[in-house]
């Protein structure tokens, strides 16, 4: 990532839900693209408001599930039949129903991993910093009751006069300027 | 936004909507984030929690004895011999194993089914699930006599070039409970990242920033990201769900595959799974019922939970009471003579007490009191409740495993067994190796979490057009 200074974004601040889910439709539709809720809970209204509907988590989460199936069932069929076989009361060396237990296993254990660490690569975590923590009411509202809408500096939109008249006009607790 | 229409004066029923709350009323955002943050960020911790992990620190040290003793003299310190082979250690594991699943019921099942009620509580019901697992785990790796080689069980590419056999449900075990172990962590530690990210916004003190700080991964609360986060939250609830099931079922293979009176049988795997949520759901209340009063959180936990946990225990006590009484009437519908003559000795031999025990604690207690309303919202009560059942279902194990081998086919290989004091210090140690985790994870760790509460308040309806200012 380039070394980036100057303005992230413009951040307003809001004391409920409702107001917050309204500013982001609205901003949506007059043409801001690059901009982004901060909730202390998950609030579906505000993603589809923000136009954000689908995301890669189950593409990822299956992928490591079938992973895991074939990696497992291959590895007890290579392990059975050709490492070492073994004569257990006289069933055949590929007894693939006994196998499935174990590849069933490790299909929702991949699955699970790669849902998890899925989710946080695509969420770009772990950051170690991120300048939304430069705001001055950030930290003390957007993990604990405040809702926040970010517009952000990369939208061609964005002015820093504009962008701060137009998050006023809903009327935020507050509207402040995001430095990188 | 009627204030009083005066349709329901009911203060367990919400006016607004007409649903049971599970909150007590008049929460905030921030009260529910201050009372349960304060718990983790105080600097006072108090002088009861010194107590508690005194003695089950104490506990968890005696474990540490019995297990270095064990490691020293093996397995023979143990009553473990022909022809109980499988004593206390398999009895504990599968009991352990059980406590853990209805952490992950609750938090994974119910979330599927949109339970909301259970968000108070499956914070703690999953931690509590993580400590079961490691107790369980322990056994059948102290069990085998070497645990320096348990490492043999994993398909490894040895010099002496040796595999596992996979046609063996002990095979099958380490695959399920290990994956369940992994599963269980991976899903409780996702689940608190917000909470971390609360902790380090709202902590003082710089080690508590760092520390929540590193835990937090940075989290924000990104729309975005809570959206990816929510899918993968709901995608690893369908993985644990067929997951639960798979792991005491597997356990039940490893007695249902033996060709043994008393184990062969195919109604084990429901009846395991049953009986695991059965006494899971009676440690969840055993931890809940003290936590709640010791920390004030009455509010959050409330009545409504546990008399939704007690009519869980009703359900799967059925089912386990369906399982006994299949066990019953299989031993005489089989016609054999030989599971005839074990379900004799099980109930009117010399160990038939445990038999009645078992009976007692598990069916003609529970499941003739939790039909009351009255006696589910009493607090006392199904505290101690709660104690019997899961005193029952460790008798359960011990019938299932000790009556069903010390008599087997032959009278002059019968025997008996009397567990010794290395077999009692395991135990209780586990026990205080699990509640001194337990108390570590309540001082350091979000037991409730914050942000599921949070949507659960009624400040998070999103109203269409209000102008006005909502009264929560």
């Amino acid at each position: 990532m380039p070394p980036r200074e100057g303005t992230y974004g413009m951040l307003a601040e809001f004391d409920n839900p409702s107001d917050l889910v309204r500013a982001a439709r609205q901003a949506r539709q007059d043409g801001w693209r690059r901009m982004e809720c901060y909730t202390p809970y998950p609030v579906e209204e505000a993603a589809e408001a923000i136009g954000f509907h689908r995301n890669e988590v189950p593409l990822v989460t299956l992928i490591g599930g079938l992973m895991g199936c074939a990696a497992m069932f291959s590895l007890e069929t290579w392990i059975s039949v050709l490492a070492y076989p073994l004569n257990i009361a006289g069933r055949p060396t590929y007894s693939w129903p006994a196998f499935m237990v174990p590849a069933y296993e490790w299909t929702i254990l991949w699955a699970g991993l790669s849902a998890c660490f899925g989710m946080l690569a695509l969420n770009g975590l772990p950051a170690l910093y991120h300048p939304l923590f430069n705001a001055p009411n950030f930290r003390d509202g957007a993990t604990t009751d405040k809702f926040f809408l970010c517009l952000e500096a990369l939208d061609p939109k964005f002015d820093l006069i504009e962008a701060k008249a137009y998050l006023e006009s809903f009327q935020p607790a507050s509207v402040v300027e995001v430095e990188y | 936004m009627a204030t009083s229409e005066g349709k329901t004066t009911d203060p367990g029923i919400d006016p607004e909507t007409g649903e049971y709350r599970v909150i007590g009323q008049g929460q905030t955002f921030r009260s529910v984030t201050e009372k349960i943050s304060r718990i983790v960020l105080t600097p006072h911790t108090p002088l009861g929690w010194f107590a508690f992990f005194g003695v089950a620190g104490a506990g968890a040290t005696m474990l540490l004895v019995a297990v270095t003793w064990l490691f020293l003299k093996g397995v023979g310190i143990w009553a473990i011999t022909q022809p109980v082979a499988w004593g206390f250690a398999i009895i504990n594991f599968v009991w352990w194993i059980g406590i853990g699943h209805a952490g992950t019921l609750i938090s994974a099942i119910l979330l599927l089914f949109k339970q909301g009620w259970r968000n108070s509580i499956n914070r703690f019901a999953e931690a509590m699930t993580i400590f079961a697992v490691i107790c369980a785990g322990m056994f059948p790796l102290i069990h085998v006599g070497r645990p320096w080689v348990s490492y043999w069980m994993l398909p490894l590419p040895f010099t002496m070039n040796v595999w596992p056999q996979f046609r063996s449900p002990l095979l099958w075990d380490v695959f399920a409970v290990s994956t369940y172990a992994t599963i269980s962590v991976v899903f409780w530690y996702m689940g608190m990242i917000p909470d971390f990210g609360t902790l380090r916004d709202r902590s003082e003190s710089r080690i508590a920033q760092y520390f929540y700080g590193m835990l937090s991964m940075g989290w924000r609360g990104s729309t975005r990201h809570w959206m990816r986060y929510e899918t993968a939250s709901l995608l690893l609830a369908g993985l644990a769900t067929p997951l639960v099931l798979s792991v005491h079922t597997v356990i039940s293979f490893d007695f249902a595959v033996a060709v043994l009176p008393g184990w062969h049988t195919t109604i084990f795997p429901p009846y395991f799974v049953a009986g695991a949520i059965y006494s899971g759901f009676a440690m969840v209340l055993t931890l809940a019922i003290p936590l709640r009063k010791f920390y004030h959180l009455e509010a959050l936990v409330t009545e409504r939970h546990i008399d939704n946990m007690g009519k869980v225990m009703l359900a799967t006590g059925f089912i386990v009471a369906y399982g006994y009484g299949m066990e019953v009437f299989m031993a005489w519908y089989s016609a054999s003579h030989w599971e005839a003559f074990m379900m004799w000795n099980r109930m009117f031999g010399p160990m038939g007490w445990a038999y009645w025990v078992l009976v007692t604690c598990n069916l003609a207690i529970p499941l003739t009191t939790l039909w009351s309303r009255r006696l589910r919202t009493n607090i006392t009560f199904m505290f101690l409740l709660s104690i019997v059942v899961n005193t029952g279902m460790w008798f359960e194990r011990f019938v299932i495993i000790v009556t069903s081998l010390y008599r087997d086919f032959l009278p002059s290989a019968w025997g008996t067994y009397r567990a010794t004091k290395w077999d009692y210090m395991t135990y209780v140690g586990t026990l205080g190796l699990f509640t001194a985790l337990f108390v570590l994870f309540v001082r350091f760790l979000p037991m409730i979490p914050m942000n599921e509460i949070r949507m659960m308040l009624p400040g998070a309806k999103i109203t269409p057009k209000a102008t006005a200012k909502a009264g929560d």
